[in-house]
């Protein structure tokens, strides 16, 4: 039997979040921790949590697991669980909706902030706008990003100014349409970054790096942020 | 863009470039009086005092202490937006951080006055 320990909080009816102890019959199986949590919604249909394409793609699911942010639905329990303890926690630092469920809007308000969408100010091709094979190799590591907010949620400054940091999502997107050679709005996006929170919040203790569970480098992005920053400062 | 006036300077870009510029005079001043320490074993207070009176040696000691006053500014003011913030304790944080944040300044203000005193003193 698994031992698990659930976060809960019904604002409804709990003055307080509070931490239930429940056990689970895995009939030995190496499930995902999303499994783990449908079986568990089966036992008791109160339990909330995000969830949709159950396969790492959607980002739906973000969750603490045992300290560590990741996927539920892609990670298996014999790469979190410790002497047969599970616990799961919401993601840290934003507010809780009930039980696992986050707010999201900080980091949705965040995310607005880097304006994520190509802007170019030159006459629209019949076509398409092309890109050389180089100029498009630059946008892998970047565009991959599901937005779970694992990385973001998982960063102490992030968790500190989340109104003012834009967090390691938010940057590794603002770097992907600064690298992107279609975009002619590079100067005015460096401008908008360059004050003390935005992007100078990063102190880069690479907690984004480690629980990233696509494998992305926000850190790195940061970095080239920084020094287009420079670039063209002095 | 996050509008804010009590940083160094005026740009995120202008704080980050102070902090690793000071970290590096920091750090060549460290081995310097390191290197020097270790070389001259059995000093006596009349070496020390001819070390300090040379004018490079007082420039670079100012310039150390220049370092550590703004590398300490960038730093702190870091700590304090961190966590004495609205956000964590309430309305009464922006007051708190700004009587710590003036209380740093003026203390670093002192320790460069002293710092002045000491190396142009009478020695």
């Amino acid at each position: 039997m698994l031992n698990v320990s659930l976060y809960r909080y019904n604002p409804e009816t709990d003055e307080a979040p509070y931490m239930q102890d429940v056990q689970l019959d895995t009939g030995g199986k190496d499930l995902m921790v999303l499994d783990v949590l449908e079986k568990l919604k089966a036992q008791d249909p109160s339990l909330s949590f995000r969830r949709s394409c159950r396969e790492g793609v959607c980002g739906s699911d973000g969750i603490n697991m045992n300290g560590t942010n990741g996927l539920a639905c892609i990670t298996p329990l014999s790469e979190t669980v410790k002497q047969n303890r599970l616990v799961l926690r919401p993601l840290p630092g934003l507010p809780v909706v009930r039980d696992l469920v986050v707010d999201m809007s900080l980091f949705y308000q965040q995310y607005e902030k880097i304006k994520p969408y190509l802007i170019n100010n030159q006459p629209a091709p019949a076509i398409e706008r092309l890109q050389s094979p180089e100029e498009r190799a630059k946008l892998d590591g970047l565009y991959e990003c599901i937005l779970c907010a694992c990385c973001s949620t998982s960063c102490p400054s992030f968790w500190w100014n989340p109104d003012r940091f834009i967090g390691p999502a938010g940057l590794l997107q603002a770097y992907r349409f600064l690298a992107d050679s279609r975009d002619t709005a590079t100067d005015e996006r460096l401008a908008e970054l360059d004050d003390p929170f935005s992007v100078f919040r990063c102190h880069g203790i690479q907690n984004c790096v480690a629980v990233c569970p696509k494998g992305l480098n926000p850190t790195r992005a940061i970095g080239h942020i920084r020094n287009m920053l420079l670039q063209r400062a002095t | 863009m996050v509008t804010s006036v009590t940083n160094l300077g005026r740009s995120g870009l202008f704080d980050w470039v102070v902090q690793r510029v000071s970290a590096v005079v920091l750090l060549a001043y460290t081995v310097f009086l390191a290197g020097y320490l270790l070389t001259n074993s059995g000093l006596t207070f009349n070496e020390w005092q001819g070390l300090f009176q040379q004018n490079w040696m007082r420039a670079f000691s100012l310039l150390a202490l220049l370092s550590l006053i703004t590398h300490a500014w960038v730093g702190l003011w870091s700590v304090t937006t961190d966590y004495v913030t609205v956000r964590q304790m309430g309305a009464v944080a922006t007051p708190l951080r700004l009587i710590l944040q003036s209380g740093i300044a003026l203390l670093s203000f002192y320790y460069l006055v002293w710092g002045i005193q000491i190396l142009w003193g009478a020695g």
